[in-house]
This record gives C-alpha cells, structure tokens and sequence, in this order.
C-alpha cells in the first residue's frame, strides 16, 4: 500500500460525497469530507441542522453507501467490507435503539445475539455496563418506562455491548435536562477513559462539543470548515469580546478613539451608551484601557470581558450563528 | 447457516415481545370468530339458493374466512415497523453484522406462529359449528394460511418501511383491502356471481385460493384448481418475501 495508514488512526475518509434525488434535482447533502480521526479520543462533529453531519455519520457506519468517495473504519474498507465495520463499531442513533414496550434485558440480550454472542455472555456483559452506567435493577423494566435520561445510558449501552473498538454517538444529549447532559457526558467521558473505546459523537450543541471532544471537526453546508482543539478553534477568533458601559453617549466619540488605539483592536461597534469590539488578551487590556479613557475624562460604568466560545468561532467560521 | 441463526434471533424478540402483550392476538383472533359465529349461521340458509356450491355450507364458508385470516394477519403488521424504525430499532439493527433477509424473515415468521395459532382456534370454534372436513384437509388449509400470511406480511413491512408514515399506509391498505375482501370470493362463493363479475374475479389470485381451499375441503385433492390456488400461493409468498428483502436492503443505499 502506498497510503499508509498510522496504527493509531481508526477513521479515515478522503471525499466522501452523499447526493439526494429529490423532486427539486439533485441535492449535495455532503460535498467531499476528508477526515481522520486518532484512536482513543473523543471527537466532536459540530455543525448546525442540515449541515451534512447525520448524512456523514450515517455514511460511516455503513447506513447509506457514499456517492462518491472512501473511507477506512477500524481497518475496514467501507464499500467492501461493511459487514466488518458492522462488527468493529457501536453506532447510537438520535431517534434511540429500543422498542418502548420491550423489556430491557430482552434487547440488549437479542442485540447481542445478533453479534454471535451467546444468551448468558450477552446477560453477563448487559448487567456490568447497566451498572456502570447507574442503570442497576431495570433489567425486566421496559425502556419505555425509564427516564429520558437513564434510556439514553441505555441506548450506549447497546452500543457498547460488543465491545466495538469504536462508538458513533448521533446528538447524544438532544432533549435532556440539563442535570441529565452533565450525567450522559460524565459516562461519554467514562467510554473513553474506562473502556478506552474511541466516541465520535455529532452536536451541535457548543456546551457539549467543548466540555466533551479532544478534537473537534466542524461541518457547514456538506463541507468540513474547520478541525482541532476546542482551545485551537477558539484562538482562530480575533481576540476576547470586550463591553464597555459609558455614562452617557455624548462620551461616545472620544471611547471610540481610545478602542481604536488599542494594539489588535478590531470590529469596534457602538450603541447607544455601548462600545463593543475584540481585542487579544482583553483582561490585560482593560486597565490600561479604563485608565486611558480616565486621562480622556472619560468614566466607564461597566466593563466586561469574554472569552470568546466555540459559537463565536463557529460565527467568525462561517459567517452565520449556529442558530440560523 | 448465519442466515438462519439472525432469523431465529429476530423471530424470538418479536415473538416475545408478542407474548408480553397478546391483546393484538386476542382482537385478530375475536373478528374470524364473529364471522363464523354472526355470519356463519345466514350462509346455512343460502345453501339451496342455485350457484351455491352442493354439500355443507360450513365446508363452503371456512375456507374463506381462513383465507382471509391469511390476508389480513398479515396485512396490517406494516404499522409495527413504522413505529420500531421511529424508535431507531430498525436502524440499530441494520448497523450489525446480521444478514438484511433475517431482518424481515425473522418477523414475518413470528406473524405466521401467531396466525396459524389463530387458524387453529378458528378451525376449532368451526368444527363446533359444524364444519366437516378430514384432518388432511385442515392441514392443507394451514398450509395455505402460512403462504398468504408470510406474503402479506413481507408485503405489509416492505410498504410500511418504504412509505415510513402511518398516514400513507392505512389508505393503501383499505383501498386494497376491499377489492380483494369482494372479488376472492371470500364471503360468497363467486359461483354465484354473474358472469361479467366471475370473469373480473378471474384475475385476482385470492379467488383462486378460496376456490381450491374450497375444493379441498370437498373432499377433491387432486384437481387442476388446488394446483393452481397453491401454486399461486407458493409464488406470491416468494415474491413477496424477495420484495421485503429488496425494501430491507435499500434501506442502507
């Protein structure tokens, strides 16, 4: 081979591509992604609704065949050998994986069987990871008659009952209270530390990609725009997000001047009694900047400084919110 | 054979998950039986009325109310893969090793146990009424009631899994129920019918099935239309199932 591939990576795609026929024409959902992902991480594939990031999960666990383009899955081709990507990876889809009215030990067990794994090993491994996921004594419960939160652990459970080397996590936390996402991220984390098994998990929620993902890969329009660490992303922003409040607006024109003179002051807005722009390192800025406007007689009554988030990297990114 | 072990797998979890709430058993087993109880008696006095087939009308009457248990205990079981792919059952499933047949062999098996245990009970309450047919007649009749139900119910999960809506489901399936509930000969023997109405009939498959069940449970085993109902049968059944398998498998392209 002449594309060699590290021992240590566990995905690698070049150009996948996903068109959809639809009654408009075609539609582009994923335009050509090259990713690689690193063993033992977690990973955050962020991007906003209808970005393209269901498309490619769906592409790398062997959901819908790629157009174009290919990709390795725990050593494995994607278009010649799905069924060993079936086997080497745990996929949690967003919608769930169990049936409301059925008992919870019968799916984890016939989940497992479906992996050759035999009734009483299938019991065994079930019971240990519904323990180590707090889910202890639902075993004859029926998913349906669990909390939000609890029959999401359960859905990683499942997909983690063969021991996959790999788990795709589809928007783990969508529609849980806040209290049970911090609860699902400590487990996601206990993946990965614990099991050493490598989470590739789509959001797109910024709390989420920033508190959970090693490495982050953010998608827009079918295309991915950016990949890195949550701190390597937040420092392609410009600078901290600086707010002053002025005592009165007629101070205005002269607060302006003095912004401007800062060293890498940049996109400097003002409304009202407000005066807005970004600066680098704006916590050692600011006391130069209230004693500044001090000589100007000038007398800031609020200042405040931010530190900029992955929704403002995503903004300066894509030139959109991740709201849109 | 993995194929067979992923079948017996599935089979099992949809079986059980049947067991633990048999009230969808119970209400597909309560309407055969208030045909044959409501319906069953006014056909008895239809007997002399000319086109009605000679001999015991219960042997007339059964065979159609069996294959209509055939049609549609398998017709509706669409519903319920709408709802498991919502909950994400299917997908998850389709993301393991096991083979895309079994997938649907394994629940189309478990909708065949629960009809042929309801066919069962239907040909008991029959023979109470006074159906009079010989043990190998019966069980040529559950035969049939296995080939029609394994085709619907492949038929029933391949639409249900192609449309995903409950909405678009429910009206394919009544505008197809009817046609075929009048022009099988379900209810009435088509003999009865005149001759514009027998030869539109002619070309549903179902009437054929009714008329060699019939035939059959006339005590003629070897005649050209039980070959032709089974064979029928035995070719939909494949079809349909080579169908469902096609559906299950496009789902991942």
């Amino acid at each position: 081979m002449t594309d060699q591939i590290s021992t240590d990576t566990i995905i690698r795609a070049r150009g996948l591509k996903r068109t959809f026929k639809t009654r408009g024409g075609m539609v582009e959902a994923v335009k050509g992604i090259d990713l690689t992902v690193e063993r033992g991480r977690i990973v955050g594939f962020l991007g906003p609704n209808g970005a393209g990031k269901s498309t490619t999960l769906k592409m790398l666990v062997t959901l819908l065949t790629p157009t174009e383009g290919q990709a390795t899955v725990v050593g494995c081709d994607l278009r010649n050998d799905p069924v060993g990507v079936r086997r080497r990876i745990g996929y949690v889809a967003q919608n769930g994986t169990t049936s409301p009215e059925a008992k919870v030990g019968l799916e984890i067990v016939s989940h497992a069987e479906l992996y050759g794994i035999p009734r009483a090993e299938a019991r065994r491994r079930g019971e240990e990871l519904l323990g180590a996921f707090d889910l202890d004594g639902v075993w004859t419960r029926t998913c349906g008659s669990l909390s939000g939160g609890q029959r999401r652990r359960l859905d990683i459970v499942m997909g983690l009952i063969h021991r996959p080397e790999l788990v795709f996590l589809d928007e783990p936390s969508t529609g849980l209270d806040p209290q049970s996402r911090a609860n699902l991220w400590s487990h996601i984390r206990g993946v990965r530390d614990r099991l050493g098994t490598t989470v590739f998990l789509t959001t797109h929620y910024m709390d989420e990609a920033d508190s959970l993902s090693d490495n982050l890969l953010v998608i827009d329009h079918g295309k991915i725009v950016a990949e890195g660490t949550s701190a390597d992303l937040k420092s392609r922003v410009r600078g901290d997000a600086m707010t002053l409040t002025l005592r009165s607006p007629d101070q205005m024109p002269g607060a302006v001047a003095v912004a401007q003179a800062v060293a890498g002051a940049g996109n400097v807005q003002s409304e009202g009694n407000v005066l807005r722009f970004q600066a680098p390192n704006g916590a050692m800025v600011l006391p130069g900047l209230i004693r500044d406007l001090g000589a100007a007689g000038i007398e800031p009554i609020g200042a405040e400084v931010a530190r900029p988030t992955l929704e403002d990297v995503f903004l300066t990114l894509t030139g959109r919110s991740l709201r849109d | 054979m993995t194929v067979l072990r992923d079948t017996w797998i599935v089979f099992k979890r949809a079986m059980l998950l049947s067991l633990q709430n048999p009230a969808w058993v119970i209400i597909g087993l309560i309407q055969p039986i208030l045909y044959i109880v409501l319906f069953g008696p006014l056909l008895t006095q239809m007997a002399n009325v000319p086109g009605f087939p000679p001999g015991n009308a219960w042997n007339v009457f059964v065979p159609g109310i069996l294959v209509q248990l055939g049609i549609f205990g398998g017709a509706f079981v669409g519903f319920g893969i709408i709802s498991e792919w919502r909950s994400g059952v299917i997908d998850r499933m389709m993301v393991t090793p096991a083979a895309r047949s079994a997938l649907i062999a394994g629940r189309v098996l478990r909708d065949v146990v629960v009809l042929l245990v309801q066919s069962v009970v239907l040909i008991a309450v029959a023979i109470g009424f006074g159906l009079d047919v010989p043990v190998s007649a019966l069980l040529l009749a559950l035969v049939l009631v296995t080939l029609l139900g394994a085709a619907f119910s492949a038929l029933s999960y391949a639409a249900g899994l192609a449309l995903k809506s409950e909405d678009a489901l429910a009206p394919l399936l009544n505008t197809l129920a009817l046609p075929i509930v009048l022009l099988s000969g379900i209810l009435l023997p088509m003999s009865m019918a005149p001759m514009w109405l027998q030869h539109v009939s002619d070309v549903v498959p179902f009437k054929h099935m009714v008329d060699a069940l019939r035939a059959i449970f006339q005590g003629q085993i070897w005649v050209a239309s039980v070959g032709i109902g089974f064979g029928l049968a035995f070719v939909f059944a494949i079809l349909c199932l080579w169908l469902g398998t096609q559906v299950f498998r496009s789902q991942t392209r």
